[in-house]
């Protein structure tokens, strides 16, 4: 998306619940205020959902998902005509969208851009596999015949975070819609203001009444109701690890809805001797600083060959130096990096990086806070971690960058897949025979190599262990959304 | 009068004149009246465009590395473009092919949805990470197979263009089409819609010209990688034979048929099975490669639908391809129409009941009257060879061994359909019948997404649907030593 200029104060659209293909107010009336990051002023207010609404779109979706509703007698390059108008009305507000935002995220401006537009492209590349959902003929002995349908879940509860709260909500949605769903969505009670605009897509796109719901509010009350409902049959959550435990036994004390989980991780980057440090140190740190550092698949754990292990740290301070300039305010030009999103995180980043300091790691550079207002933090680098301190093992979700010697490929190895996570690891390096031996070792989801952030709408993404259960993105990623049946006939 | 904006030779994005600056006429079937001159293309253009498509696809060149999301958006462009300009077309194709115009209106709209199936596949035109034995790392990757000649027919000028278009453009090859010389224009007119979808100079050409000639030359180019080819099985065979003395490039054929529509007694909807039988013969002036032109009807019902069938044939308005009454147009050119009334006099002499018409029309243009054969044997010229006119021909069967047998009694294997409601018959005819596609209680019913083709002689591959990219790419196996494999 070129010269697109932002809002830099954008009216707030949309503030209520989206139940039905209409706005309407919560059932009890409460409402939430919003904060704006950079400033920490507070911007709006949002209706708060709870059970009772969460029961109303429940209701709408199952009925929209009714046996010959339009939905699903819809034909399938139909539904894919309707994502794709989803995604031209999304291109055409991107300005507003991504200002939007910035604003209630505290993204750069450029940032959120580039979130719309990897979320346009998700949407075509799911509109144009509606009608590729194919099922197979099976040879059956016998004189039988057999064949699979791939049928839609049914009704999905999307559960999506506040560090790529558009993205997140559109990477649900397109796979929910593609794979001929109906859904509830609770958008992130930090930052909800862009996918509530979905209802207004929605409508202009042409989606029936009942497929897309959104219900704002909190985990422990929006959440926790679409969790335990009777009558949804999948949840999508996109979060902390913590949260994907408790939906994973929610769903055993209810209905066994289907789960998939995106969560957290401490993914290590793995940098060996004949790496060139130029070229290697501003990507590992960027790796790690990505979206303020709130971001599952950072570069937390930076495992580096001890023959450039000094070198590659005096130069990782120099670079995180450099990038103070340019923290600030998200809708200026340049700005490459904006706050964190709100004080609940801020905090327990600070406390992180003191147990860091405790703990025995040497703080190169960073470490507290920038500026008087706003949650911005310095870039902030430790060397000399060891594995076994809580900078190197719990998520810390900020600008904190650790660095880790290691002397052996097998070591680093080992290292790397001694974690509860597994959601990325890295490999920056030209040979070729490392790469490959590396990318079979490591237990990870994703495997990077020579680069960060490498994805794309066909590349399924997805955690091992604890950082999740499932794959999105790819013909992969609409499997969980689908149920295989299997029709076989006496003839 | 239909204004005709484009009859020159496409390449390079660009009009050019044909080097031996011939021409030859478009003509309107209706009336047998010109509509204009169009350049005649020969092997000279074939070899400037043949090396311009070479050119457009080296390693290196901007079409080799292009996103493959980025070739669907211009797909998706040139399927917008289509809806804009439907009336149009759908004008140009009446007047160059005789095509009633509201089937020509249909098959602007079913091509453009189409396009739009082909484009979704472009990003996920996908190999395989293969756990082969030793050491090794192995895939396999999907590339473009390269230059691609498609030689298109006159009885669905655009959706038969279309159908080649689209998918060689998404497995991103380069396409130079060559359009029938009875129906260019339509072709040429997407041409200009493919510079505006954006499409770069060398990826798309359209040569309107003869087959021996233009088509010739295409099918035996050394630099053309790939032909795909609708139109008759005589022409079929000289393109693979043409491909063995080349190049050995990989050819795809999409043929005629004589296709057996089977209707049963137990069918409880004998008026519905009747019209559909008719339409399926009668369509687009019969001159459809899966025409239903062999309809065996169980002696139980034989009469009472011969009847039907002669009050259908009577009732079947015959006009002008642009009145929104008319539900029978003229036949391509004098050609056709001298080998179908030859044909049709067969019939009669070889001893067929004409049920209704058998004659031609007296007018301008190239008219002959819906015809409707009944008791015909299976030896007949009427029962053997494709007629490519508006005949349906009647034939009685008593049991399902027996009419399967007969249904498979043919050189072709196109199309064929069953009407019953006996879940045991449907399933048993459905596996029996030697054809690509079989119908349950209708004909003709078809998406993009459901494959389409010939069995034995009616041709070779599958067109629509996920397998007819295969036609237009190369697989490339990668195996890669590794140090130690992990499973």
């Amino acid at each position: 998306m070129e010269n697109v200029k932002a809002f830099k104060n954008p009216l707030i659209w949309r503030t209520q619940l989206f139940i039905n293909n209409e706005y309407v107010n919560s059932v009890s009336g409460k409402t939430f205020e919003i904060e704006n990051p950079s400033t920490e002023d507070i911007i709006c207010r949002v209706q708060e959902g709870d059970k009772a609404d969460v029961d109303k779109a429940v209701s709408a979706a199952r009925r929209a998902m009714e046996r010959n509703s339009p939905w699903r007698t819809m034909d399938s390059a139909d539904r894919g005509k309707i994502i794709h108008k989803m995604a031209d009305i999304i291109e055409r507000d991107a300005a507003y969208i991504a200002s939007l935002e910035t604003m209630d995220n505290g993204k750069p401006f450029a940032s959120a851009l580039g979130d719309v537009g990897f979320s346009v492209a998700i949407l075509r590349y799911y509109a144009g596999l509606c009608d590729k959902i194919e099922g197979k003929t099976l040879a059956m002995p016998n004189g039988k015949f057999g064949y699979t349908r791939y049928e839609p879940v049914g009704v999905v509860a999307a559960i999506t975070p506040w560090n790529f709260p558009f993205l997140m909500s559109t990477l649900k949605v397109s796979q929910i819609l593609a794979a001929g769903n109906a859904f509830v969505l609770k958008p992130p009670e930090q930052t909800p203001l862009t996918s509530l605009l979905y209802g207004d897509v929605a409508i202009e796109a042409g989606v029936p009444p009942g497929i897309v719901n959104i219900i704002c509010g909190f985990g422990p009350t929006a959440g926790a109701a679409l969790t335990a409902h009777k009558d949804v049959n999948k949840v999508a959550f996109t979060g902390s690890r913590e949260v994907g435990h408790i939906i994973q036994k929610a769903s055993g004390e209810s209905n066994l809805k289907r789960v998939t989980l995106e969560l957290g991780g401490k993914s290590a980057l793995i940098i060996g001797k004949s790496a060139d440090l130029e070229k290697v140190v501003p990507l590992a740190q960027d790796g790690c600083y990505v979206n303020m550092g709130q971001t599952c698949c950072a570069l937390t754990r930076t495992f580096v060959h001890e023959d450039v292990y000094d070198e590659f740290v005096r130069l990782s301070a120099e670079y995180a130096n450099e990038s103070r300039a340019k923290i600030g305010d998200p809708f200026q030009d340049g700005i490459k990096y904006g706050p964190q999103v709100d004080k609940v995180q801020f905090d327990k980043i600070l406390d992180l990086i003191e147990s860091g300091k405790k703990e025995g790691a040497k703080l190169e550079c960073g470490g507290g806070r920038l500026n008087e207002k706003g949650y911005f933090l310095e870039p902030t680098v430790f060397s000399n971690v060891t594995d076994n301190m809580r900078i190197a093992q719990e998520e810390i979700f900020g600008p904190v960058q650790q660095i880790m010697k290691f002397s052996s490929l097998e070591e680093a190895i080992d290292r790397a897949n001694d974690s509860d996570y597994g959601l990325v690891a890295a490999v920056f390096t030209n040979d070729l025979s490392e790469a490959l031996y590396l990318s079979q070792e490591l237990e990870a989801g994703q495997i990077w190599v020579n680069d960060f952030m490498l994805m794309a709408p066909n590349t399924p993404f997805g955690g091992y262990k604890q950082s999740g259960i499932g794959r999105e993105l790819g013909f992969d990623g609409l499997l969980s959304y689908l149920e295989i049946k299997t029709v076989l006939v006496k003839l | 009068m239909t204004t005709v904006k484009y009859t020159k030779l496409f390449y390079n994005n660009d009009w050019h004149n044909a080097v031996s600056g011939r021409t030859f006429p478009a003509v309107n079937p209706a009336d047998g009246s010109k509509l204009c001159d169009v350049a005649e293309a020969d092997s000279s253009d074939v070899d400037i465009a043949v090396g311009l498509a070479k050119k457009t696809f080296e390693i290196g060149a901007p079409w080799r590395s292009i996103d493959a999301s980025k070739r669907g958006l211009m797909l998706l462009k040139l399927a917008d473009l289509y809806e804009r300009d439907i009336d149009y077309l759908a004008e140009l194709e009446t007047a160059n092919c005789g095509k009633l115009l509201s089937d020509s209106k249909g098959d602007v709209k079913f091509s453009a949805g189409v396009i739009r199936y082909y484009a979704g596949w472009c990003d996920k035109i996908c190999g395989q990470n293969i756990p082969c034995d030793g050491d090794y790392f192995a895939v396999t990757k999907k590339q473009p197979v390269g230059v691609c000649a498609a030689i298109t027919p006159w009885n669905y000028p655009i959706a038969m263009f279309t159908l080649k278009l689209a998918p060689i453009l998404a497995c991103g090859n380069v396409f130079i089409g060559k359009p029938a010389e009875q129906s260019p224009l339509t072709a040429l007119y997407i041409a200009a819609l493919c510079v505006e979808a954006g499409f770069p100079p060398g990826v798309v050409a359209v040569l309107p010209g003869y087959g021996p000639t233009a088509g010739a030359a295409l099918a035996n180019n050394m630099e053309v990688n790939k032909i795909t080819f609708t139109g008759s099985t005589e022409v079929g065979k000289l393109i693979m034979k043409a491909s063995g003395d080349s190049n050995l490039k990989r050819v795809t054929l999409e043929l005629g048929g004589k296709s057996p529509n089977i209707i049963f007694a137990d069918y409880d909807n004998l008026e519905y099975a009747a019209m559909v039988a008719q339409e399926a013969a009668m369509t687009n002036m019969g001159q459809c490669c899966c025409a239903g032109t062999r309809t065996f009807v169980q002696e139980q019902i034989y009469d009472k639908f011969v009847e039907m069938s002669r009050v259908l044939a009577e009732a079947r308005v015959v006009g002008s391809p642009k009145d929104d009454m008319s539900q029978h147009g003229p036949q391509i050119d004098k050609c056709q129409k001298d080998k179908i009334m030859e044909l049709i006099e067969s019939g009669k002499k070889e001893g067929a009941k004409v049920v209704y018409g058998g004659m031609s029309l007296d007018k301008e243009g190239f008219w002959v009257e819906p015809t409707v054969f009944a008791d015909v044997g299976d030896e007949m010229r009427i029962a053997k060879e494709e007629i490519f006119g508006p005949v349906q021909s009647i034939f009685k069967f008593k049991t399902l061994e027996e009419v399967v047998k007969r249904a498979n009694n043919t050189q072709y294997g196109l199309g064929g359909a069953v009407f019953t409601k006996d879940i045991d018959k449907a399933y048993t005819v459905a596996s029996s019948i030697d054809a690509g596609t079989v119908w349950i209680n209708c004909y003709n019913a078809g998406e993009a997404n459901t494959p389409f083709g010939g069995f034995k002689m009616s041709g070779i591959g599958r067109e629509y649907g996920e397998e007819s990219l295969n036609n237009y790419l190369e697989t490339k196996t990668v195996i890669l030593q590794v140090p130690k494999k992990i499973n």
